[in-house]
């Protein structure tokens, strides 16, 4: 007589499954299987989408056409790498292209307005570098926060990416540079740029108690 | 020594290991460098402090919700479902048959005098190989039925069943089923082709079930096999089979018939 085995952890059975299999199973024809997919990366693609978009909106948009375009390119997927990796790629080059196109219509709409300001140029940087109270009261306040989400606006597409993926997600420079289409000089490059803006934006709030720790004087 | 530049200081905080040695004693020995990574470190201290709103535990779900109805339907091609690997093993036991029958067939034309003047009846060959072959798949099935049948799941403890390995070898054997009823179809074989159909009825039922189910739910999934009668059936076309396969040993081959069968299940539910 034989007694099955219940199982360890009673939960969502889709656990049981690896990605390989449930991708196997989706290109057989087996729609559900996709599901396990979707639900398992879902969370990950979107910690991904809201620091690309920067808010909740646009993030489940860019979540849900991760997976829509993943589910039609299943077939170019092969195993090539896990399916969580290939998933967030596409997220993160869909997210590229929103922000590309976003940019486009702004300066679209900025362009007549800049044309009345007597051709003065704008600084996009201008407006958040003003001295403000001192570091220690704002280091952790929600004014650093909101600086800093402008400050990230103002980035290119490839540089948000790019910082986005290596210091959030800790991506190799690799996998940044093919997700950029760029040699992985360029992707470098591109990181090194994107944080120079970033600290020009916050020089006001710069503080460096973490200096000596990155130093390994402590 | 000249100062590092930004972007050396930017990969040095990075964990870059290019001139890592020189930017560090260049750090400790000068002030204003140490003030420049200070400032670099302040963004990514920054950017740490930036939170991602919780989207929820379920958000998987919901977003699963939200893309199913625009999901493209997915047609395997020819050479997708040829090659699935639960047809691999139904199309490696029909080329094993195959095989046989064309093994059998040498043989038997090889032998002067056997069959009438000599020849080999080819569908007699073919018979017999197809008997074998579909009553190894019945024996499997009964050793499965009779498994799950028995099997005692721990009903006090209140944890699910997980039966995902019982859906595998019932996936297994439908292919084999299905292949198996349309040649008795095929073959006018109406008995064989009816207990397949139910077979295959109670292993679709098995391999389409949750992988985990709660013991109450195992325990109706027992009570629907029994009531079913499907293992006697099986275990009375098996044992036709057998006899048709081996006529020597056995008594004049006797043919399932669907009277045998129904006598079993009024046997079977007698018995219960």
């Amino acid at each position: 007589m034989n007694e099955m085995n219940p199982s360890v952890e009673p939960g969502p059975a889709t656990n049981a499954v690896p990605d390989a299999v449930a991708v196997e199973r989706t290109l057989a024809g087996d729609r559900d299987a996709y599901r396990v997919l979707v639900v398992r990366h879902s969370q990950n693609v979107y910690r991904l989408a809201y620091r690309m978009a920067g808010n909740s909106h646009d993030a489940e948009e860019i979540v849900q056409e991760a997976f829509l375009r993943a589910y039609q390119k299943l077939k170019q997927f092969a195993g090539q790498a896990n399916f969580g990796t290939w998933v967030y790629r596409i997220a993160a080059n869909y997210a590229i292209d929103r922000l590309r196109q976003r940019k486009a219509d702004d300066s679209r709409r900025e362009q007549p307005a800049r044309d009345s300001e007597d051709g003065s140029e704008l600084d996009p940087l201008a407006h958040i570098s003003d001295a403000g109270p001192s570091p220690e009261r704002l280091a952790r306040s929600s004014q650093l926060a909101r600086r800093m989400e402008q400050a990230l606006q103002e980035l290119t597409p490839a540089e948000r990416t790019a910082i986005v993926m290596r210091h959030w997600d800790g991506c190799g420079i690799e996998e940044i540079a093919a997700t950029l289409k760029s040699s992985t000089t360029a992707a470098k490059n591109t990181v090194f740029r994107a944080v120079q803006k970033l600290r020009i934006a916050l020089e006001p709030f710069a503080d460096g108690r973490r200096t000596a720790k990155a130093m390994g004087m402590e | 020594m000249s100062h590092p530049k930004e972007e050396e200081l930017i990969a040095f905080r990075d964990g870059d290991q290019t001139n890592r040695e020189r930017v560090q004693q260049h750090l400790r020995a000068c002030a204003e460098c140490r003030a420049a990574l200070e400032k670099i470190e302040a963004v990514f201290a920054a950017m740490d402090a930036m939170p991602v709103p919780d989207p929820g535990e379920n958000y998987g779900q919901r977003v699963w919700a939200q893309i199913s109805s625009r999901l493209p339907e997915r047609q395997p091609s020819w050479w997708e479902s040829f090659f699935a690997p639960r047809r691999l093993v139904a199309i490696g036991a029909f080329a094993t048959i195959a095989i046989a029958a064309f093994l059998a067939g040498r043989y038997w034309h090889a032998k002067p005098g056997t069959g009438e003047g000599g020849k080999i009846d080819t569908a007699q060959v073919r018979e017999r190989i197809l008997v074998v072959a579909v009553g190894d798949h019945l024996s499997k099935s009964e050793m499965f039925l009779v498994e799950l049948s028995n099997a005692q799941p721990n009903s006090s403890s209140g944890k699910l069943v997980n039966i995902s390995a019982q859906q595998k070898r019932a996936e297994n054997l439908l292919d084999e089923n299905r292949l198996y009823r349309q040649t008795a179809l095929q073959e006018g074989d109406q008995v064989m082709a009816s207990t397949l159909d139910e077979l295959e009825r109670v292993l679709l039922d098995i391999a389409n079930s949750p992988e985990e189910v709660s013991p109450a739910r195992f325990e109706s999934m027992q009570q629907r096999l029994a009531s079913r009668g499907i293992l006697f059936k099986v275990r009375v076309i098996r044992q036709g089979l057998h006899d048709r396969a081996n006529p020597a040993k056995q008594p004049p081959a006797q043919k399932p018939t669907q009277q045998n069968i129904s006598k079993s299940n009024a046997q079977e539910g007698h018995r219960a």
